[in-house]
């Protein structure tokens, strides 16, 4: 069956600046806040643009994007034709690989793109928060003629240094591409975002058949660019944010509290869409306080939430107090323990009077390419026991005990990796 | 299980006042985020009853809605399912439902078509958490014709029940019928039956000889002489919301952690139909306090010992005390609330001040 146009979306990627949340699921199944997962965003832009037919590319841990897609009910997206496949590398009767890279990974799944002979590919990423019209970007892709159309938005200039920079003339024909240039010409950063007229990509991909790690920024893109020269730009003007570092993420979090976010979850109009259970609504206690926060459905809270984002189920014990922090479905927080600036992941446990998240920064022991700043990670399903003291800038992942907390107490920078965490 | 399910949800409440005027009492929303039908719905799923008829008539569109995809309930399967009877115009047949019996009369053909040797048969406005396998078994046990739910409630307007009374064994002797002199210490019907399907076809063709309508008054209470019928106690909670004291005392219930718990966190829970809100949004300067706070809605103001539905709003400077404010309530700025139940959709303009006795809670539309 014939489709206009086919999304193929790349939710491969570990993304491992992420660091202890991307420890065991994929980047795009990251949550995100408080009910929703970071690919629910490219989902929802979907079916709101009227795009129904959606191939999501996965292969680094893939169980919790797998259990969380489904057959795409909570999207509309399980439909009798089209919907949403999940693909995954598959094995083949002669040189079989991973997707070695975004482009790669299309190449591999051309049979799934050939049933629908579309027109048109749209190729996404599960990495962004944003609500974007597609079939906008289709009308002005189809209106210029272009082969391609890449999104891109305009960014502050002193910044323009950290991406991939397009330049265009009035018209939005691309002039040229620089990888973060030192002394960009243009604005406009790429996205990551691209409508493909097929013939086009599908040729391209062939031609490109033998590059290793075939990337679409760096070898689909340029190669139609030097061979046609017909690309054209699509500006966007809306929210987007890249929550790829821990900082980002938190950060993009926390804006949803601001008393109107730019990032506007309550509007009608555009509304993303989750697979969520049936809980009943958040229970604030006699003692309670609950001030400049977003609180999902079955959570309770006995102690004090201030500035911060809390999933679905989440405990907050009689004396608590938790500020300007991310706490992800299911998260406990025991009586009298005390939250700073941290990411608790999905199922973490804090036990009675710990304390995480207190002192001053430094860097740290595990990686200081991913824990840069001042945010403590508490990993997916893992335990801080009671009583002890955290600082700043640390991870735990795993059900951490007395004994590895030294005079009950882990410094700043620090970090204990142990087993029992879950994904 | 062994039983076809039946959920009456055609009837509409006086008591409930202007509440049931939009919509059936089946369909009222209940706990913030469920409506009440979740509950004999999801009994029956938990149950393992998997095919289930739900009949309506008053005013159903709300209830539709809300039943408009059954996979919520885990009913959307090839064997079996939910089924939605509403009344219709047949060569036989040209009236609405007249009574309980009258619809299921009316819908015979699905009770004959069933192979399950049971019914069970259940109201849609019951608040209330059963494995009605416990029920059948004791059915089976107790040698029964016919089994009644019943429940000893006190402290509550015994007048608007079914009061039965038992004998030693069980078996049912007196049953008054909502008729408001049931005798003071009887045991209250929770609408819950239990009986053969075959037996239940023939009591009905009985009933439609003789011209009755009415499932308990036509069918049942003229064999309590003649069959067993007997009562199973529930001891857990149970109450129905036909009522506008009984609506907000089981949406006040609702704030008890432990209620909340057995109800939506210990297995088998409640299901509902979900919908696509964000998390609830506390702003800067709310003070919530003892309270509910569904998804998509967004507080400003001050929150007392109320429950807020989905996607209410509550202005700056606004209190509200002990109040159900339902789906889509907007509460302006400066606004004072107190012991009332705000309908859905409702708009309280700014500086609107409005306290109801709480002995006579106040419906504001």
């Amino acid at each position: 069956m014939k489709k206009q146009m086919i999304a193929m979306l790349l939710a491969g990627g570990q993304g491992s600046r992420l660091g202890a949340l991307t420890q065991g699921m994929a980047k795009p199944a990251v949550a995100f806040g408080g009910k929703y997962r970071i690919i629910d965003f490219p989902l929802s832009n979907c079916v709101n643009s009227g795009v129904d037919t959606v191939g999501v590319l996965t292969q680094y841990r893939p169980l919790q994007l797998n259990s969380h897609i489904g057959i795409g009910i909570p999207w509309d997206l399980d439909k009798q034709v089209g919907g949403v496949t999940i693909l995954p590398p598959y094995e083949k009767s002669g040189d079989s690989e991973w997707y070695t890279g975004t482009a790669n990974a299309i190449y591999q799944n051309m049979e799934f793109m050939e049933q629908y002979n579309p027109d048109y590919v749209l190729i996404l990423s599960g990495d962004h928060i944003y609500k974007m019209d597609y079939e906008d970007m289709l009308t002005r892709h189809r209106k210029s003629g272009a082969e391609a159309t890449i999104a891109v938005m305009p960014v502050p200039w002193e910044e323009a240094s950290r991406y991939g920079i397009v330049v265009a003339d009035e018209t939005g024909h691309i002039r040229e591409f620089e990888e973060k240039p030192a002394n960009p010409r243009s604005n406009l950063a790429s996205m990551g975002i691209y409508i493909f007229n097929y013939a086009s990509l599908k040729g391209a991909l062939e031609e490109l058949s033998h590059v290793p790690g075939c990337d679409f920024g760096m070898h689909v893109i340029p190669h139609l660019f030097r061979k046609n020269d017909n690309l054209y730009t699509y500006e966007f003007h809306g929210y987007w944010k890249d929550v790829g570092t821990l900082s980002t993420y938190w950060e993009a979090n926390m804006e949803l509290t601001d008393l109107v976010p730019e990032f506007n979850l309550y509007e009608e109009f555009w509304q993303i869409y989750t697979a969520s259970e049936a809980y009943p609504p958040a229970f604030v206690s006699r003692e309670a306080t609950v001030q400049s926060s977003v609180v999902g459905d079955g959570s309770q809270v006995e102690g004090t939430v201030l500035h911060s984002v809390l999933g679905s189920n989440v405990q907050i014990g009689p004396g608590a107090m938790v500020r300007d922090s991310v706490l992800m479905n299911g998260v406990v927080v025991e009586a009298g323990a005390e939250i700073s600036r941290c990411i608790l992941a999905e199922g973490a446990r804090i036990g009675a009077g710990a304390k995480v998240g207190s002192g001053s920064f430094a860097p740290s022991q595990l990686d200081p390419r991913v824990y840069n700043s001042d945010i403590t990670v508490i990993g997916a399903g893992s335990r801080v026991p009671e009583g002890v003291s955290v600082g700043r800038n640390v991870a735990i992942i795993g059900k951490t005990e007395a004994a590895d907390y030294p005079e009950g107490r882990l410094e700043s920078g620090a970090y204990i990796i142990k087993k029992g965490g879950r994904a | 299980m062994k039983a076809v399910g039946i959920i009456l949800a055609g009837g509409n409440s006086e008591r409930l006042q202007v509440l049931s005027s939009r919509r059936a009492v089946a369909a009222m929303p209940l706990a913030g985020t469920y409506r009440s039908i979740d509950f004999a719905l999801s009994n029956m799923s938990n149950s393992g009853v998997g095919t289930v008829a739900v009949v309506t008539q008053y005013s159903s569109r709300s209830l539709n809605y809300h039943l408009s995809s059954s996979k919520w309930w885990d009913f959307g399967r090839k064997q079996g399912g939910l089924y939605l009877l509403n009344p219709t115009i047949t060569p036989e047949n040209q009236s609405w439902y007249e009574g309980t019996a009258d619809a299921l009369l009316q819908n015979l053909d699905f009770l004959t078509e069933r192979h399950e040797p049971y019914v069970v048969i259940a109201s849609g406005d019951g608040v209330y958490k059963m494995d009605y396998n416990r029920v059948l078994e004791h059915h089976v046990a107790a040698g029964a014709e016919v089994t009644v739910v019943c429940k000893a409630l006190s402290g509550v307007d015994r007048s608007r029940f079914g009061l039965v009374q038992t004998d030693g064994t069980g078996r049912i002797i007196a049953w008054a019928e909502k008729d408001g002199q049931g005798q003071a210490d009887g045991l209250v019907n929770c609408g819950i039956y239990v009986i053969r399907r075959r037996h239940l076809i023939q009591l009905l063709e009985e009933c439609k000889r003789s011209g009755g309508k009415d499932l308990v008054r036509d069918v049942l209470i003229p064999h309590l002489g003649g069959k067993r019928i007997m009562c199973y106690r529930h001891e857990a909670y149970w109450t129905n919301i036909a009522s506008v004291e009984s609506y907000f005392a089981c949406n006040r219930d609702m704030l008890d952690p432990a209620l909340r718990r057995y109800f939506f966190v210990e297995e088998p829970v409640i299901h509902t139909r979900v919908d696509d809100n964000p998390p609830a949004k506390f702003n800067g300067v709310a003070q919530v306090s003892h309270s509910l706070v569904a998804g998509g809605a967004i507080v400003n103001g001050t929150v007392e010992d109320s429950v807020l539905f989905k996607k209410v709003y509550v202005g700056d400077g606004s209190t509200v005390k002990n109040c159900i404010l339902m789906n889509n309530v907007y509460v302006g700025d400066n606004v004072w609330l107190e012991n009332c139940i705000v309908e859905t959709k409702t708009k309280i303009a700014d500086g609107t001040r409005m306290v109801g006795d709480p002995a006579d809670i106040p419906v504001i539309t």
